[in-house]
């Protein structure tokens, strides 16, 4: 049975386990709508949404040519940042949880589709896919929880290391790809011991990871540099203009960095989240999944501008619940889930992405510190409450 | 085909070589994740030399449950022979459905376009959607064009096709490329009323100028055709050099036929979609690399099922969402335990949709690529 990381109130003690295998065959229900009308809206969206990405890159590389004047390093950099984050968001994530896979196109799979990002998909797809999106806020499991570095519960323990974590949580929203590359590796654990590291699958794939992040940095920093050099030749700049492309790559590679780090931050990490213990899952009933998913993730509201350029992790409580539905499906559903959880006086966690990016570092900074209040062990023996119940 | 520069010296070959594939890498690099041809593909997608495409030229009706559609291959087609076919891969609702299609015009074109003709077929889902769809202008997907009903180089003396239905659309690639090279030919033809004859004007008139000796049943009115009844029609059949190409009874009762008169070797046949699938509960799944074949009842998953009867296999989450455990189907019918959805596969079409093992459970009998 799937418990709560014990706190003192408990958001879903009012429920019976009748009711949540009852939430499952309701969310089974939307599901089965989508799947229903899923076709040729969904095909033609995300062939769209790859057409004008590729305009958008090809055009914003073209405009970086022309990089030894402000305006056009000003436009080829801003347009090579969306191109980026549409790459990552709305294409390469969503095409690589197999949300596009019903097409049978070979082109648009997630067992071909490779994107423009340091971690190579194979890696991305088993630590995400796999684990995260199965584990989901699992203390121990779910390596998604301060990917292994930060503190992020109060149950967790302290230890004075903590006290750097809001440093390392911008160093890692900077340099985002290469800090997912080194999660999908477990660079960590896989580092400790002498044979973790001589272990040859380890190896394997971190010769993988290397030869990507050569091909991303040879393209973004050396071969279109080079590319601006001509133009750079013929006003008498050639320096200027190879450096200028590769300041608007990094640039556009740090945007998009910070971007995909705060959307990510936003969908598990606000208040109101919950996290589930080790234990908890052993035997799991779908009903018991569903609930943990929508327990354990959060929305940002915003514009459909804003659900796009987040590749619709806006809604990641739908996304969690669907992984595999097509991502622009999840804004025609999401009323319909969040019915649900008012239905069952569910705490549907959302906000404008500010609130929420807020929140989230406002929790990595107070957790940072040790818990004011000693945490006190929980008592097993008295049944948690339910948040009405509690006095504010 | 390329160009080569004069061959002054082997070693000036091999260095331009050299500096055009070094060219060519650094091309790839500056595309990377993706080919250079992915890019292409958003404004030329005829251009694409590794993924072959067509664009529908132009729509003819033929009956009013027959299409033609004349297309125009892009880079890397090569040239049918008259009776081969060629497999389409058409997005129905999105998903791509891939079906073989019979090449219906005259082979060698002077403007590189080739025909297929599309007969509705009774449930047909590609067929159906191409006869409704079909537009000037639409991309479809193509294969190599391919199969064994060929003429001989060393034309036949005597020819005879027999044909019912949708299979007279590889006979009239054959009559429209090599007519002018056949002296004696008979045709017989069924369909099920005189409309529903697809090329009938084109056939009535060659019949007309004595080109060919046409013989057409209706089966609405007369029938039937048997195999005692086509040599009342043709007496000298077995002289004959024949193709048939129609409904599967029809060619077993010819095979036969010709078999008993110790003449099978002048039968060249051609079959079409021969089975039609059909959700069961449960089937037999065989892993065809391994040899394995295991008995899967319709409420286990092909991958539990694989597992249990030792068949190694990749899986994740275990859930359906990670699609780590996918696999080819080559031919079969699998259910997805979740939501009950079908996903079929032929081997005849050439389709290896990729199912999740561990959410699919056999709903017949399954080969699985693997």
């Amino acid at each position: 049975m799937t418990t709560l990381q014990r706190k003192e109130v408990n958001p879903i003690a009012h429920l019976s386990p009748e009711d949540i295998e009852q939430i499952g065959r309701e969310l089974d229900a939307i599901r089965d709508e989508v799947l229903a009308v899923r076709g040729e809206k969904d095909a033609k969206y995300i062939r769209r949404v790859i057409a004008i990405q590729r305009r958008l890159e090809v055009g914003s590389r073209a405009v970086l040519l022309f990089s030894v004047f402000p305006p056009a390093w000003i436009l080829g950099t801003i347009g090579l940042s969306i191109s980026k984050i549409l790459e990552n968001m709305e294409i390469g994530h969503n095409i690589l949880h197999g949300q596009y896979d019903f097409m049978r196109d070979p082109k648009i799979h997630s067992t071909t589709w490779e994107w423009d990002f340091a971690a190579p998909a194979e890696q991305w797809k088993h630590s995400h896919n796999e684990l995260h999106h199965k584990y989901t806020n699992v203390i121990g499991r779910d390596n998604d929880l301060g990917y292994g570095i930060m503190r992020v519960d109060e149950q967790q323990k302290w230890a004075p290391a903590h006290l750097g974590q809001p440093l390392y949580n911008f160093i890692n929203a900077c340099l985002f790809e290469y800090g997912i590359a080194a999660y999908d590796l477990e660079l960590g654990r896989n580092l400790s011991s002498k044979r973790r590291r001589n272990n040859p699958d380890f190896r394997a794939r971190l010769r993988q990871v290397g030869r990507k992040i050569r091909n991303q940095m040879l393209k973004d920093y050396v071969a279109h540099p080079a590319l601006s050099v001509p133009v750079g030749l013929a006003f008498g700049n050639p320096f200027g203009a190879f450096f200028g492309t590769l300041a608007a790559n990094v640039v556009a590679n740090v945007v998009r960095n910070l971007w995909s780090h705060s959307v990510i931050m936003c969908g598990h990490f606000p208040n109101g989240v919950e996290t589930f213990e080790r234990t908890s899952i052993t035997g799991e009933t779908r009903g018991e999944w569903y609930l943990r998913q929508m327990l354990g993730s959060a929305n940002i509201s915003g514009s459909k501008l804003m659900h796009i350029m987040t590749g619709n992790l806006s809604h990641q409580i739908e996304h969690h619940c669907f992984p595999d539905l097509p991502a622009s499906r999840y804004a025609e559903i999401a009323p319909k889930v969040r019915a649900l959880f008012e239905k069952y006086e569910l705490k549907y966690v959302t906000g404008p992405f500010v609130v929420q990016v807020a929140s989230a570092w406002s929790k990595v900074f107070r957790l940072a510190f040790p818990n004011r209040k000693p945490a006190r062990p929980i008592d097993h023996a008295v049944p948690p409450r339910h948040p009405a119940e509690v006095s504010v | 085909m390329t160009l080569r520069p004069p061959r002054s010296s082997l070693g000036h070959v091999a260095v331009t070589q050299k500096v055009r594939d070094g060219a060519w890498r650094v091309v790839e690099l500056i595309t990377t994740p993706v080919v250079p041809a992915d890019y292409l593909d958003v404004i030329a997608p005829l251009r694409n030399p590794t993924v072959l495409r067509a664009r529908i030229d132009a729509v003819r009706p033929e009956t009013a449950k027959a299409v033609t559609l004349v297309l125009r291959p892009g880079r890397g087609w090569q040239p049918h022979r008259p009776g081969q076919y060629v497999r389409l891969g058409v997005d129905v609702d999105g998903v791509r459905l891939w079906r073989a299609y019979s090449v219906s015009s005259a082979a060698g074109r002077a403007d590189g376009r080739f025909t297929v003709t599309v007969n509705a077929v009774e449930n047909g889902v590609v067929s159906s959607y191409l006869l409704k769809n079909a537009r000037k202008g639409m991309l479809v997907h193509l294969d190599l064009p391919d199969g064994e009903f060929l003429l001989p180089e060393q034309r036949p003396a005597k020819a005879l096709f027999v044909t019912a239905g949708s299979g007279i659309t590889p006979v009239m690639g054959m009559l429209r490329s090599a007519l002018h090279e056949l002296s004696d030919v008979v045709v017989v033809h069924s369909a099920r009323t005189a409309e529903d004859v697809v090329f009938g004007a084109e056939l009535r008139d060659l019949a007309a100028q004595g080109r060919i000796r046409l013989i057409e049943r209706h089966t609405l009115a007369d029938g039937r055709l048997k195999p005692d009844g086509l040599a009342d029609l043709v007496p000298d059949l077995f002289e004959r050099e024949t193709w048939a190409c129609g409904p599967g009874q029809l060619l077993d009762d010819l095979e036969e036929h010709w078999a008993d008169a110790g003449v099978a070797d002048r039968l060249h046949i051609e079959r079409f979609r021969t089975v039609v699938l059909v959700a069961g509960d449960g089937g037999t799944v065989t892993f065809e690399k391994s040899g394995l074949v295991v008995d899967a009842p319709g409420g286990t998953s092909i991958l539990e099922a694989g597992e249990a009867a030792g068949q190694l296999m990749k899986s994740g989450c275990r859930m359906g969402i990670c699609y780590k455990c996918v696999l080819p189907m080559r031919e079969g019918i699998v259910r997805d335990l979740r939501d009950g959805t079908i996903t079929t596969a032929s081997e005849v079409d050439g389709d290896k949709p990729l199912i999740q093992t561990c959410i699919s459970a056999a709903a017949g009998p399954c080969r699985i690529d693997a």
